[in-house]
């Protein structure tokens, strides 16, 4: 790997051009996933349960199989059965007997809106008709939504097998704990007692969904030979076909999918939903299949990420070091398990050096919808009850809050409670740069205050690939296999620009389909500028080396004569001076004299992810009259490596923290005591509008990552983890009450405000 | 049932359509006249990604019905660009990078232009308040609302 270029030899990253796909988004005519249409397709719906829990005795389709316009119909016996095993890596492992069926149920339904059958029909008022004729015989069992509940020995079991994993000894008894996770770093009960102070707080976060405006949507066609095609809204086209494949018992290379324009997605289109019920309806049928959800199904049986419930304990001394920290974390897995508490033990501390430290995690199924990753999935629910605890310390010891940060920072060599150690920069330089802002010393007025929290990120890597091609005019096709949420088509663009020397305008990004391009990782994880950024440069370097042998050729002279330098080629070495230059556009259009196409492809499993690091404070006014909370100033500072485009960056940030903004004082699932969810749509699941909000100011710390050419560590995640806990400790300075129950709506600020104490 | 007959301009074009009963306009827009550039983000009333503007008011087509488009004169994202030139609006929306995922984009401009339209001079908190019915997911509103100052500052040739 190349070392970073410095900043002044850089051309066109760190600019802020316009996204090539922008014009298309302006006018209309970007497609998304409900907006391919084919002829002869027919419009495909699915019945969910009305109940939170029961066991399916009989689905009776007969009627709904004779109204006319209905061609097929299906249910949990269409689709082969999977075996019981979880395989990948323990973060992010998948067990497709779980994943079967939350597509559609087989023995119970496990939520309300549970899939259990699907109908296609040729017009949307007859498949929605067709739902209402077919025919369950429940048995309604009893069915428990919170976690604390869930955890109970005598609680209702989802599974009536489901053994504990993760427990010395094993355990032997059902329980709708999936799993327990432990991590531990140095002697914390120890160091607990040197402790000159110890505080510790409960918290809970309710589930809060990715809130996407483009709900989900497929077009599937398929062929009497076996091959299916499918144009979806994904974060991932190349997860879309392997995960459709497995479900549906398809050859991965029969399933040829398209990567729609993503309309948001937030960790949220990382897995499939609808995709495989349209492939079986359309084999079943002989017609393409289009299915969309309704915002209700989105709500219903899509996301959310976790509520949870969780103790921290902090041990610090009176100088602001800290001792030890402890944290338990239980986190709602939802309908199967899989919640990402194990990232929640890994972050919460993570930005710290703490020689002892021990979290323990608890992932727990309940009647609710199977979560989905969220933005920095599992960090931010551990940070609002770690960053918070960290509040309570500083006020305890009277240390500006910042300074008590800074005063613990990791730095690299620092150990982690997960192992390894930090490798980075960034973590001192992202508070300092918040420490600076000038609004971070601004007085503040009556019922007003000011909080601060810091959060952490993995960032991700992994596999990507590229194909760069020369066009005989000098432009440039750059194909990819990322779909693009938030502007990687034009970071991509920027280093494909700036590695070949020529113009950010010759550059077109296309994401290629998954019979064009080699596979890659879901866009996930802030990993695309990084890893599919790094494939892209590589593939370019392969163009450039191929372009310094055809003005070789051109010349007559030695390849290892010819550099590149500034888009073009120049005779060096003993050559040097020979020939004037040769630009890029001159040997592309010489293409077919000196040895036909030129292009280079690029595939890697990239690795050296730097973690993101950020800092934020805000400040809020809270009404007492009636406990609202009013953001005045909310300042966010990140840590991003290099900022390929700026504004984009900014742009993450922003989005990132009015997420954390809605997460923190309105957004939460409301069950009512038949485990049915009030509040499935976005009247009531209220997420921050403009007029809610004052101007964001994003401030970008550029400490670039040693691991990539151009210095890039990811910027789309860290943003969402510090916001919940930074309100909640404003709120605090502004009332001198703490909230530790997420969201923090105006009846539970009343209520904190109006307790004596 | 027999599907109703409606006569109607839609981006200054007459427009006549055959829809059913219950169909919404948004419905009828995507699914009938495949212009798909108006987006469902609820089909509630509540997002404002389906917004189009209907004899210069701002409307949500999911809450509107097909039907109800007898007569009026419609204007969706499709006829916002003059030809191959962008509306300034549009123009803005890029260079403030005032997108990410775009698919709010379609109802903030058909509503920008819609304030834009009746008041050119809007302060910052009138733009806030006026695109408050159009949810957007991923940019937090920063550039939005800069793009559309910007755009009415321009537009006044301030
Ligand atoms: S789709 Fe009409 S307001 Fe959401
Ligand atoms: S840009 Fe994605 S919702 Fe607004």
């Amino acid at each position: 790997m190349s070392a970073v270029v410095t900043e002044k030899k850089l051309k066109v990253v760190g600019t802020r051009p316009d996204r090539p796909e922008g014009v298309p988004k302006v006018t209309g005519t970007a497609q998304y996933g409900a907006d391919w249409n084919l002829p002869g397709m027919l419009w495909g719906k699915i019945l969910r349960s009305p109940h939170a829990h029961a066991r399916i005795r009989k689905i009776d389709t007969s009627k709904a199989l004779k109204l006319p316009g209905v061609k097929a119909i299906i249910t949990g016996a269409d689709f082969p059965e999977q075996k019981f095993d979880y395989v990948g890596a323990a973060r992010v492992a998948l067990n497709f007997w779980h994943i079967t069926r939350n597509i559609m149920a087989r023995e119970k339904v496990l939520f309300e809106g549970h899939p259990l059958a699907a109908v296609a029909a040729t017009t949307p008022a007859v498949a929605a008709e067709a739902l209402k004729l077919i025919e369950v015989d429940y048995e309604v069992l009893p069915h428990v939504i919170d976690v604390d509940e869930a955890m109970k020995p005598d609680a209702p079991l989802l599974f009536e097998d489901m053994i504990p994993r993760g427990y010395q000894p094993e355990a032997t008894q059902p329980s709708n704990i999936s799993k327990r996770v432990d991590f531990k770093l140095g002697d914390v009960d120890a160091a607990f007692a040197t402790a000159d102070e110890v505080v510790e707080a409960s918290f809970r976060t309710a589930p809060v969904h990715q809130g996407y405006i483009e709900p989900h949507a497929c077009l599937v066609r398929t062929d009497a030979d076996g091959q299916a095609e499918c144009w979806s809204s994904s974060q991932g086209h190349f997860a879309v076909r392997n995960l459709t494949a497995k479900i549906v018992g398809m050859k991965v290379g029969d399933l040829r999918c398209h990567a729609a324009e993503i309309g948001g997605a937030f960790g949220g289109k990382t897995v499939v939903y609808v995709e495989p019920v349209a492939v079986l309806l359309s084999k079943k049928s002989g017609h393409p299949v289009k299915i969309m959800m309704t915002r209700e199904e989105v709500f219903k049986a899509t996301g959310p990420t976790s509520g949870a419930s969780m103790t921290i304990k902090i041990g610090v001394m009176r100088d602001g070091k800290i001792v030890a920290a402890e944290g338990i974390f239980k986190y709602q897995a939802g309908a199967f398990p899989g919640s990402p508490v194990m990232n929640g033990c890994m972050c919460s501390f993570a930005p710290y050096d703490i020689a002892n430290v021990r979290t323990t995690g608890y992932d727990v199924v309940c009647n609710r919808p199977k979560t989905v990753a969220y933005r920095a999935p599992g960090s931010p629910i551990s940070a609002f009850a770690a960053e918070s605890t960290l509040d309570l310390a500083a006020r305890k010891i009277g240390m500006d809050p910042v300074q008590f940060r800074l005063k613990n920072i990791a730095k690299p060599g620092t150990p982690t409670v997960f192992g390894t150690k930090l490798n980075f920069n960034g973590f001192a330089e992202t508070l300092q740069a918040l420490q600076k802002h000038p609004g971070y010393t601004a007085p503040l007025g009556k019922n007003q205050g000011r909080g601060v929290a810091a959060g952490y990120w993995f960032n991700g890597a992994g596999e990507s690939s590229a194909v760069v091609s020369a066009n005989e005019d000098g432009t440039v096709v750059v194909a990819t296999g990322s779909p693009d949420i938030g502007g990687s088509r034009a970071s991509t663009a920027q280093m494909a620009a700036e590695t070949l020397g020529i113009p950010y305008e010759a550059v077109r990004p296309i994401i290629a389909d998954t019979n064009s391009v080699g596979f890659t990782q879901t866009t996930g994880g802030s990993r695309v500028t990084f890893a599919t950024g790094m494939t892209v440069i590589n593939a370019c370097n392969k163009v450039i080396a191929e372009m310094c042998v055809r003005a070789a050729k051109i010349w007559k002279i030695e390849p290892e004569n010819v550099v590149w330098e500034d888009g073009s080629a120049r005779p060096a070495g003993k050559r040097a001076g020979e020939f004037p230059p040769l630009s890029f556009r001159e040997i592309a259009s010489k293409r077919t004299a000196t040895g036909g196409p030129i292009s280079a492809s690029a595939t890697m499993n990239a690795e050296g992810q730097a973690p993101g690091f950020t800092a934020q404070f805000c400040d809020v006014e809270v009404d007492p009259e009636t406990g609202h909370v009013k953001i005045l100033r909310f300042v966010a500072a990140q840590d991003v490596g290099r900022a390929i485009h700026p504004s984009y960056c900014e742009g993450q940030i922003n989005g990132g923290v009015v997420q954390g903004i809605g997460w923190a004082l309105n957004e939460e699932y409301i069950y009512d005591k038949q485990g049915h969810l009030e509040n499935p749509g976005f009247l009531d699941y209220r997420m921050p509008v403009a007029s809610d909000l004052p101007k964001i100011e994003p401030i970008l710390v550029e400490v670039p990552n040693p691991n990539h050419p151009y210095g890039v560590k990811g910027v789309a995640e860290a943003n969402i983890v510090p916001p919940m806990a930074a309100v909640a400790n404003a709120i605090h300075m502004a009332t001198g009450k703490r909230l530790t129950d997420l969201p923090m709506s105006p009846p539970k600020v009343l209520a904190a405000i109006d307790a004596t104490g | 049932m027999a599907k109703q007959h409606v006569t109607t301009s839609i981006n200054g074009n007459a427009t006549e359509f055959l829809c059913d009963t219950h169909q919404t306009l948004l419905e009828v827009l995507r699914d009938e006249l495949y212009m798909t550039g108006t987006k469902e983000g609820c089909g509630t009333g509540d997002c404002g990604a389906c917004t189009v503007n209907v004899n210069g008011r701002m409307m949500c087509s999911c809450l509107m019905l097909g039907a109800e488009a007898q007569g009026k004169s419609i204007t969706t994202i499709e006829g916002i660009a003059n030809g191959e030139k962008l509306h300034l609006l549009q123009k803005k929306f890029i260079e403030h990078a005032a997108l990410q995922c775009g698919i709010c984009t379609p109802g903030m401009i058909v509503a920008a232009k819609t304030l834009l339209d009746n008041n050119k001079n809007p302060t910052e908190e009138q733009v806030r308040y006026w695109l408050a019915g159009n949810l957007c997911r991923c940019t937090g509103y920063n550039q939005i609302i800069e793009a559309v100052m910007d755009a009415a500052k321009e537009l006044r040739g301030a």
